[in-house]
């Protein structure tokens, strides 16, 4: 079954100046996977996740989303398909409501009316955030802009969910309601953290880019398991699995 | 320099309005974005951007006196004239709106003196032409003052214009010319230098942002060139020749005040009746720059029987102080009668 | 750098404010622009020497803001701060005008202090009016009755956008100018060149944000156009109020009402 699988093939990308983010990936992800990609800083994460909704365009190599390739004419179908959620909130909320702003992705698509209120509830409802309806987004904490976020994507209806960094910048609590609300949904979903304790409780699946290349692709406790792997690739273990400095118990 | 409802007319802000307006109709027409073209979101974050950068300030070195960042040539050389034009009358609008940072009605004038003339005159016909095709610091920099000080000159001169014209302000044209005219030639050069000094920094990190040609900035004739060094000449002389050939008046300012008021010595009877008269008059004129001319008495209002009395000049006097006397005792009572109607109408309890 | 944060603050509260739902918040964003509009326009149709006959005007700003629930103390506060620059001009009126106008026995009142306080009172007034019109009217609901007359789209749009990034980038912009504060040791360091590259920095942060928002803008389905929302019609509730703020402007306008009252009470007198 193709439908909702993401294939990337010898994906290729240098900028306009020359330097070389991505060297060679290729990965499968299927329908209903929770997948996580990790790295240092620079590694190319954010750059491969540019690529899944035609922000950037490989210089070679190929995509595809469920049954198109990515190409100029099957952008709109693809950006409705994969719905893509920023590392900063400030940089997708530009509508004056949360009301506004979560309208903004159905009104493109054509909703109006019952349709179009409908649609926008349904999301808020999902993150939680009917109460903020009306709320402008400068007065939001980071959390609920977050959650807000989410719900702009959701209101398209995406059947994958791409997300840069969903944790960062999150108090404890605001951190832990994410996570619950991101266990709930059952879209295929592919993100980039160093949240590791939160990839290690979320994506049974990990993915880890190094210098623009993937070093491994599996497992995600087996991965873990492997300090070796990890410090090269300049990644520690999640603070789970790292032993109590205070009683000496290592669990793994 | 931005200007305030209390000192314009309705004939002077009613007219930059629709100037005004005009020209944001016209300017949206003009920025039609293409599907990849970010104008739309870039010009929303760099009106923001201008916003946040003028309420910086920097120290003058001579001087000591703070200044900030106007922007208006700064967002005609990123964006081009039809966009900046836009997006300085967006932050002009925030600031009367939210700020009380000039009038509602004198918006149309803000608009225009602060707007039209770095976009459409400052920018194109100087900044470009002095930069030319072989664009280099020093020449930025020369042509960033010269662009400056060209549309604050030309900016300023037109707020003296447009204050005169509305009649409610006192400050005769030669004195204000005098003061804005030399005042906002230094802010000029300050801004064209801040203006350039930001170029060069922004040119160093991403020359890119400089090289895309933006939309409807057609480079301009030869005669147009022409047209505008000589305007810009014009603007130079006023303010600074203006002000010399001034202070080699001695008693420039009493001079103008004579000239304004006439001798102190006039008798006040006289007087009176003409002042009177012209207030009568300007109660009913809707152009009241026009009631200064002292022409003949005109009739006196049918509805106004206090005011019908005052006609005879031996009644005058007495009648003068009846008038004030009546007038403050009104007025007091209205302010009073306005409170009370204001606080029977007040909401008890909080909103639902 | 204070100036930012009080800004700042101002505008969150004038959001807040104008969040009310008192009767005048619920009357078309429309209708209560054109009052405002025309009571402004009346007020400086008056004559240079008109003082008392504004009195009665002040009953426009006095009602809406009880009847709104506006605080008194946050007008005022803005019609004072934006006094001295009015005063700025009108402060050669007395100056350069010195025609004898009034005389209160041996006082003698020339016209240009007349009409010093007659700008005085237009500011107030005009100041006033344009903070209730704010303060009852949210930023959105504004450009929302902008686009109904015919402002042009693209304009409304750049009004919204630049509301929603004015306090993202005032507060960047205020982070930055503290951190160059708090290096300069007092007033050194505070020149032309490191106020270039300091703006210079946020001019380019502010441009990758641009290309970042059109990003998420196409992302979701951006084609060019800003979609609408609904339209809201004129109510009966938004045609009484034009028309009886209109009818009281042209009267307070075309009558001297405290002068018709100050002789009725002095007639009672004499």
């Amino acid at each position: 079954m193709s439908h909702h699988m993401v294939e990337v093939k010898n994906l290729r990308h240098s900028y306009p100046d020359g330097t070389l983010a991505i060297q060679d990936i290729s990965f499968r992800i299927t329908h209903g996977e929770s997948i996580a990609i990790i790295g240092a800083n620079g590694a190319g994460k954010s750059t491969l996740l540019q690529h899944l909704n035609g922000a950037l365009t490989p210089t070679a190599g190929s995509i595809t989303i469920g049954d198109f390739p990515l190409t100029r004419d099957t952008l709109p179908a693809i950006r409705r398909t994969v719905g893509m959620v920023f590392q900063n909130p400030d940089d997708q909320l530009f509508m004056p409501t949360v009301y506004d702003d979560v309208a903004f992705g159905p009104l493109n698509l054509g909703l109006r009316g019952e349709a179009l209120e409908l649609a926008v509830m349904h999301s808020l409802a999902a993150v939680g955030a009917e109460t903020l309806r009306h709320k402008p987004p400068y007065n939001l904490s980071g959390g609920e802009k977050k959650r807000v976020a989410i719900a702009t994507v959701l209101a398209m209806s995406p059947d994958i969910l791409v997300m840069d960094e969903p944790t960062s910048g999150l108090d404890p609590y605001a951190r832990r309601q994410l996570m619950q609300l991101l266990g709930n949904f059952q879209h295929t979903k592919i993100f980039t953290s160093h949240d590791l304790d939160m990839v290690l409780e979320l994506c049974p699946r990990v993915i880890v880019l190094h210098a623009g290349t993937v070093v491994a692709d599996g497992n995600t406790r087996q991965i873990f398991a492997d300090r070796n792997l990890l410090s090269s690739c300049r990644l520690e273990q999640p603070l789970s699995m790292q032993g109590c400095r205070f009683c000496q118990n290592t669990p793994y | 320099m931005h200007m305030a409802d209390a000192i314009i007319s309705p004939a002077v802000g009613g007219t930059l309005w629709a100037i005004s307006a005009g020209t944001i109709a016209w300017c949206s027409k003009k920025v039609r974005p293409r599907l990849d073209d970010k104008i739309i979101p870039l010009m929303g974050v760099l009106g923001a951007f201008i916003f946040a950068a003028q309420m910086i300030n920097f120290t003058i070195p001579a001087t000591g006196s703070s200044g900030h960042l106007g922007g208006g040539l700064l967002l005609s050389i990123l964006l081009g004239p039809q966009a900046a034009f836009l997006v300085i009358a967006s932050v002009l609008t925030v600031q009367a709106l939210f700020f009380a940072d000039g009038g509602l009605l004198a918006l149309g004038c803000n608009i225009f003196n602060l707007g039209f003339f770095p976009a459409f005159i400052a920018y194109p016909l100087i900044y470009k032409t002095i930069v030319g095709y072989s664009p280099s610091q020093v020449k930025r920099t020369m042509a960033a003052i010269a662009a400056a000080v060209a549309g604050l000159q030309i900016g300023a001169f037109a707020v003296v214009l447009e204050t005169v014209a509305s009649g409610i302000s006192a400050l005769p044209f030669s004195t204000f010319a005098l003061l804005m005219q030399p005042i906002h030639l230094a802010i000029g050069v300050v801004e064209g230098l801040v203006t350039a000094a930001v170029i060069a920094f922004v040119y160093q990190a991403r020359p890119e942002i400089f090289r895309t040609s933006l939309p409807g900035t057609p480079t301009p004739p030869y005669s147009v060139r022409g047209l505008a060094v000589a305007f810009l000449a014009a603007t130079i002389l006023t303010g600074g020749v203006g002000s010399w050939f001034a202070s080699q008046q001695p008693d420039g300012l009493e001079w103008s005040i004579e000239k304004i008021t006439g001798t102190a010595e006039v008798a006040a009877s006289q007087d009176a009746i003409h002042t009177m008269l012209v207030t009568l008059q300007g109660q009913l004129a809707f152009l009241p720059g026009y009631s200064f001319k002292q022409g003949a008495p005109v009739q006196t209002d049918a509805t106004r029987p206090a005011m019908g009395e005052k006609n005879s000049a031996t009644k005058e006097q007495g009648n003068k102080l009846a008038t004030s006397l009546s007038g403050l005792v009104g007025g007091i009572l209205t302010l009073a009668i306005a409170a009370f109607i204001g606080f029977a109408l007040r909401r008890r309890g909080t909103t639902a | 750098m204070s100036n930012i944060t009080n800004a700042l603050l101002d505008l969150k509260q004038l959001e807040l404010l104008a969040d009310g739902n008192t009767a005048i918040h619920r009357l078309h964003p429309l209708a209560r622009t054109l009052v405002t509009f025309l009571f402004i326009t009346m007020v400086v149709s008056f004559n240079r020497y008109e003082l008392i006959a504004l009195f009665p005007f002040f009953l426009f700003p006095i009602v809406m803001t009880t009847r709104s629930n506006l605080p008194c103390l946050f007008i005022l506060k803005k019609v004072a701060l934006f006094l001295p620059f009015v005063l700025l001009v009108g402060i050669f009126n007395p100056l350069f005008d010195r025609t004898p106008l009034l005389q209160f026995g041996s006082l003698t009142v020339s016209g240009g202090w007349i009409s010093l306080f007659s700008i005085i009172i237009r500011s107030t007034l005009t100041v006033a009016a344009a903070m209730i019109l704010i303060g009852t009217t949210g930023f959105s609901a504004t450009c929302q009755a902008l686009r109904n007359i015919g402002v042009p789209q693209i304009f409304t749009t750049q009004l919204l956008l630049l509301y929603r990034y004015l306090c993202v980038l005032a507060e960047e912009a205020g982070r930055a100018s503290l951190a160059r504060e708090l290096r300069s040791c007092g007033t050194k360091g505070q020149g032309i060149s490191s106020y270039a590259s300091l703006i210079g920095g946020l001019l380019l942060r502010t441009w990758g944000r641009a290309e970042r928002i059109h990003g998420a803008m196409l992302a979701r389905g951006f084609n060019g156009e800003f979609p609408q929302g609904s339209n809201a019609g004129f109510g009966r509730a938004d045609i009484g109020y034009c028309l009886v703020w209109s009818a009281l402007f042209i009267l307070f306008r075309l009558q001297n009402i405290p002068l018709l009252l100050g002789n009725l009470v002095t007639g009672l007198f004499a």
